[in-house]
């Protein structure tokens, strides 16, 4: 989806010209971190569950190195074959290997955002391998040639007469049917096809066991079972950062993965996969992919703790209400906005700064990612690296240097409320974006501070 | 240097300092009422729950309440239904399968889980790939939660092994409820 | 008990009343009052937006203001955060040091450090608490709603003193209004979206006042409010603990 150079801000603006729709799109997510709330509170010891849960996570990334060769080597005994990429590029042309190799032009996927991240779909394409993209949200944006707008809910974004659209130009189903069970049913049908056909599927991991060699994938729809054990080839590719040190921990991580994402006590399936089938392949391609160097980010490597529930998203008020597009990149929402810029300093530099810094993201993190006050942090480098337009900085060097003397202060307030033409969140001028919709505060007749000075002179 | 020394590496040089482990035994609290549990939150994920007496009670409510049923895989042998699964058969093949009958380690109170290993399935695929699933599970082996649950599981080894809990389902559309995605559409746990 | 007031950039250009009623306040409460005429701005608009490093002027005046008090208390708990968490100067840090342990938000110092058990005011409305971020969840003013912990709230516990003063249950308790420094321009359309939501949340239970603790939250409201030319009124903490 072409969305030009434009930046979240002015993405978001189109996305609330449709104010029914944003309503809409406010309400669903809300409804989803309700259902997180409610699933929460049903434990007393939730708190004492992420703490655990960030500080596995703590330990992983100071032994990730270890753990990831401890990782590899277990997962060759038990028969699993290992490959590590560098980057994105490398990543693809794995992948693209591997079903060359095997003479395997057809491969069906389920739910990845590495894939999404290294943009993996549109290179197989253009080796000419068809990918088909089996869980339903990502089935229904990839026929409508979209990106996920939400790492769990694909196609939030979506109303069931856009889906029931799309269905009947792809799958014929009838026009104008709009039920989502009989929609869900439709493409059950269709991608059973898909799983019993092609002989390579991929699947991402939630997380890999440094102990044992395994890896955990988690659906609610079964579609990476469906594929994974039907193919004769299945490649998982994980991030470095999913491994965790053993087996044991798995239970912190998978009570609160679902409940944090939609509110379930588990996902339906929680496969853990050890060991190939016989006569069948398993890869694993460990990705890095900026990540060694986000570790190296003092202030910014706990963003790598991440376990990709969206719950971030979910009670973001931003983010619910400028849609997943609005963020131009794989993983939007707060979790996106620290991310991105790790990968893309210019590209990604609006991000840090579509946020109000409320805070509810971080207290909704599983694993206590201290997401707000990284947004803010980002922004700071942002700046230093030279990615703030020049207008915003001439205007704040100006602020600065009338903040920084009182004399010039009070004279600038006693000249017309000095407040109202320079600070940045009501610049009255022309443009004026607070006056588009907003009422301008009134100025009153004297300042607190020349009120003072004439009515409490002995303490001055 | 490969990617994999590059990787090694990179990460090696921007490691954090020395962080602990957290301790998950207070984690383990006893609890009991692990039935009710189990059957409540079962069914709230869309799930059935029978608590039944004999092998030969299974039989009836499988007869009773799979009729339609062409093809049905029985993996217990205690039951007198007609089973067929072959470790050597084509998985393919089991696309035609109605219900698959499973005995299952143990179920998982918190949140109605039940897990399976490749110890018991023929197929990896039979528990996705059929239209409706029935699971077996002694009354005893319902632990209260998944510390509970990995505690059980050990250092047990297996090719593979999953966590069901309920029918597949996705809400992907509009967030409505749909059950029966690309797995089964029912699931019902005969708790012996 | 002497403490100095600290007051925003904005309440002294724009809203000098909360000033005078947070003043009046604090000496109702017995606390010796001392205001540093020469203070200005904590710098946060310059920092929320990245400019963090720009803030030294800023940071060397307010701790020339503030240095020597055993308290200072502002009615804002945004700014408040702000000075608790981004106040250093490489030269003065031991004075910077003890400004960030000692700045309070005016409903935590009033309920943690005076230990306020009644207050006489009376303010018969039915009212609307806006949570500002800051306070909430930057200042634990409240518990969060996100959090598994027992509930509490500093200004609630204020405004229950209050004679007459009713306080609505909102629909969604703390969600952001959506004023977020520059955000609410460099993001003027959800942060008016925001603002419109939050206002419609108190609208919808009835309120005759939107109240809160952070002017800058309430101007925001306020601006829209007053173009939808609506009756209902934005009033700072410190307005209601000071009527009669």
């Amino acid at each position: 989806m072409n969305q030009g150079n434009k930046d979240h801000a002015a993405l978001a603006e189109r996305f609330n010209e449709d104010e029914p729709r944003v309503n809409w799109h406010d309400e669903t997510l809300w409804w989803v971190r309700a259902k997180r709330d409610k699933a929460a509170h049903v434990l007393p010891e939730w708190e004492q569950l992420r703490e655990a849960a960030s500080q596995i996570k703590n330990n992983v990334l100071a032994n990730l190195s270890e753990y990831l060769l401890q990782f590899e080597e277990k997962a060759r005994a038990n028969g699993v074959i290992v490959h590590w990429a560098a980057d994105a590029k490398e990543h693809n042309e794995i992948v693209y290997n591997l079903l060359h190799a095997n003479g395997i032009s057809r491969v069906v996927k389920s739910k990845s955002m590495l894939t999404e991240e290294c943009h993996l779909n549109s290179y197989l394409q253009t080796q000419g391998i068809e990918v088909i993209d089996t869980d339903l949200g990502e089935r229904i944006v990839q026929l409508a040639e979209e990106p996920p707008s939400h790492i769990v809910l694909p196609c939030i974004h979506k109303k069931k007469e856009e889906i029931g659209a799309i269905f009947h130009e792809h799958l014929g189903t009838p026009a104008g049917n709009a039920d989502p069970q009989f929609l869900t049913n439709a493409a059950r049908l269709d991608l059973r096809e898909k799983f019993l056909t092609r002989r390579a599927a991929m699947t991402g991991v939630n997380f890999a066991v440094a102990e044992t060699g395994e890896f955990v994938v988690c659906t609610n729809e079964g579609n990476a079972d469906m594929g994974a054990h039907l193919a004769d080839v299945h490649i998982a590719s994980m991030g470095i950062e999913k491994i965790i040190p053993q087996r044991n921990h798995l239970s912190v991580f998978l009570r609160l993965l679902a409940r944090s994402a939609t509110g379930q006590p588990v996902t339906t399936y929680s496969s853990h996969f050890k060991k190939p089938r016989k006569g069948k392949e398993i890869h694993i391609v460990l990705v890095d992919n900026g990540r060694s160097v986000q570790l190296g980010r003092a202030d910014f490597r706990n963003s790598l703790k991440c376990i990709r529930c969206g719950a971030c998203m979910n009670t973001c008020p931003v983010y619910r209400r400028s849609g997943g597009h609005s963020y131009h990149t794989a993983i939007a929402g707060p979790i996106g906005s620290i991310l991105a810029p790790n990968l893309d300093m210019r590209k990604y530099a609006d991000l840090p700064f579509a946020s109000t810094l409320c805070g509810s993201c971080t207290n909704v993190c599983p694993v206590k990612i201290d997401i707000h006050d990284q947004l803010y942090k980002w922004r700071q480098v942002l700046v230093k690296e030279g990615y703030a337009p020049a207008a915003k900085k001439v205007a704040m060097l100006g602020m600065t240097f009338t903040l920084s003397h009182p004399g010039v202060y009070q004279f600038a307030g006693k000249a017309g409320r000095w407040v109202m033409n320079k600070m940045p969140f009501i610049v009255n001028n022309k443009l004026n974006p607070w006056y588009k919709q907003r009422e301008m505060p009134e100025p009153p007749k004297q300042s607190f501070g020349e009120w003072y000075k004439k009515n409490r002179k002995d303490n001055v | 240097m490969n990617s994999k020394e590059k990787i090694l590496t990179a990460i090696k040089n921007n490691q954090p300092a020395q962080s602990g482990l957290p301790e998950l035994q207070s984690f383990l609290k006893p609890d009991t009422e692990v039935l009710e549990k189990y059957i409540n939150v079962l069914t709230a994920i869309g799930g059935v729950a029978n608590v039944v007496n004999s092998y030969a009670e299974i039989e009836n409510i499988i007869r009773q309440e799979y009729k339609e049923v062409q093809r049905i895989i029985s993996l217990c042998k205690e039951l007198s239904i007609p089973g067929e699964a072959g470790r050597d058969a084509d998985a393919h093949e089991l696309e035609t399968v109605g219900l698959a009958v499973i005995p299952a380690q143990f179920g998982v109170a918190e949140n109605g889980a039940v897990w399976v290993t490749d110890n018991i399935l023929p197929q990896r695929v039979l528990p996705f790939i059929t239209q409706q699933l029935a699971v077996i599970i002694k009354k005893e082996n319902i632990v209260p939660t998944m510390h509970h649950a990995y505690k059980n599981i050990g250092n047990t080894d297996y090719g593979f092994g999953v966590f069901i809990a309920g029918p597949s389902k996705t809400a992907d559309i509009e967030q409505s409820l749909v059950l029966g995605a690309h797995g089964p559409k029912t699931m019902r746990v005969f708790i012996l | 008990m002497t403490a100095a007031l600290f007051v925003p950039c904005y309440i002294d250009q724009f809203y000098p009343h909360v000033a005078i009623a947070t003043l009046q306040v604090l000496e109702k409460a017995g606390v010796t009052v001392v205001y540093p005429s020469k203070q200005t701005c904590c710098g946060q608009p310059m920092a929320n937006s990245g400019f963090e490093h720009l803030t030294r002027g800023c940071n060397e005046l307010f701790i020339k203001n503030f240095t020597g008090f055993d308290y200072i208390v502002s009615p804002s708990g945004s700014c408040t955060l702000h000075v608790k968490e981004h106040l250093h100067d490489a030269e003065n840090e031991k004075e910077a040091e003890h400004i960030r342990t000692r700045v309070y938000e005016l409903t935590e110092f009033l309920t943690d450090i005076v230990q306020v058990k009644q207050w006489d005011a009376k303010f018969p409305h039915k009212v609307g608490m806006h949570q500002s971020c800051h306070g909430q969840r930057g200042l634990g003013l409240s518990q969060m709603s996100e959090l598994v912990a027992e509930p509490f709230s500093k200004p609630g516990k204020l405004l229950n003193m209050v004679e007459g003063l009713e306080i609505v249950e909102l629909s969604r308790t703390d969600e952001c209004c959506g004023f977020g420094g520059t955000f609410c321009v460099a993001e003027e359309a959800v942060s008016v979206k925001m603002g419109k939501d939050r206002v419609n949340d108190h609208l919808g239970h009835g309120v005759e006042y939107i109240i809160g603790g952070d002017m800058s939250c309430l101007m925001h409201m306020d601006g829209i409010l007053r173009r939808q030319k609506s009756k209902v009124q934005v009033k700072h903490i410190a307005e209601i603990l000071n009527s009669h």
